[in-house]
């Protein structure tokens, strides 16, 4: 019983996830795409859950669907959301070779995927029941990946650095 | 493991790495451009964590929450460069911002 609830939220989530992405795409005004994404990221975060990553699931509601989208929906505000068409401009050529090359990378993993399927790719090792927390995670980025902590935030303050030079403008260079 | 196995993720994120691919290469405002990288960037987590999971190893999880802070400083840059290039009074098209002149 318990097996089926855990596919069902699994295909729930999974319908959600791909709907959500697809209505990203095919949207044509750029609001109801940011809006969709967030979909897009709380059905990903229900994905993370059941494959045991709880902090990575708070962390992807908490950072993306909450601080990124607002960053993304107030830029969107600012330039006044002006609608553009899925299909719009562009010759009909580049449109149907970006499908092609869309589909042939999909058609390339899932090959990937099928030559690889069975009991090795589908069974999964015992974890403990502290894998995938805050605790757990935080431990590893302070011991084995301390180096990769500390050029997450350079990158961070590099951004944040790059972001202010980016909005910046004569007249506010000038008011200093 | 009780319900789908990590190949049924992998097809998910598959999935989602295509329709983020045909996002980028499809549309041509930049901010859905970006919106669909974030599909895309998504997609590999998802695959890292799926992975994490099958190994019961946690250096996927810590991976992926690199890459979501990378993907948090690249839409800062991704946004500030919008903003600029509206304020320029540039059109908001990927196809007509050839140059890097500004």
């Amino acid at each position: 019983m318990g097996n089926f609830l855990v596919w069902v939220v699994w295909f729930v989530a999974a319908a959600a996830c791909l709907g959500s992405g697809i209505a990203v795409v095919t949207m044509t005004n750029p609001f109801y795409s940011a809006l969709s994404l967030i979909g897009n990221l709380a059905s990903l975060a229900v994905l993370y859950l059941l494959l045991a990553a709880e902090f990575l699931a708070a962390a992807q509601v908490l950072v993306y669907a909450g601080a990124v989208m607002v960053m993304f929906l107030f830029v969107i505000a600012y330039l006044g959301g002006r609608a553009d068409a899925p299909w719009a401009g562009g010759s009909p050529l580049l449109q149907t070779a970006a499908v092609l090359a869309a589909a042939a990378i999909l058609v390339e993993i899932v090959v990937v995927l099928g030559l690889a399927w069975g009991d090795e790719l589908n069974g999964s090792a015992e974890i403990s029941e502290s894998f995938g927390s805050p605790a757990e995670i935080g431990r590893l980025f302070l011991t084995d990946h301390l180096l990769a902590f500390e050029i997450t935030s350079i990158v961070l303050l590099v951004a944040a650095i790059g972001g202010v030079v980016l909005g910046s403008t004569k007249e506010s260079r000038a008011a200093r | 493991m009780s319900g789908p196995g990590v190949g049924w993720y992998l097809i998910v994120a598959a999935m989602l790495f295509g329709v983020g691919a045909l996002g980028v290469m499809l549309r041509r405002s930049p901010l859905i451009v970006l919106l669909s990288l974030e599909i895309m960037l998504n997609a590999g987590n998802l695959t890292l964590i799926a992975f994490a999971r099958q190994q019961g190893n946690l250096d996927g999880q810590i991976f992926a929450l690199s890459v979501m802070a990378v993907a948090a400083a690249e839409v800062a840059i991704g946004l500030g460069l919008i903003v600029a290039m509206a304020r320029r009074g540039m059109a908001l098209d990927v196809d007509r911002a050839s140059v890097l002149r500004g």
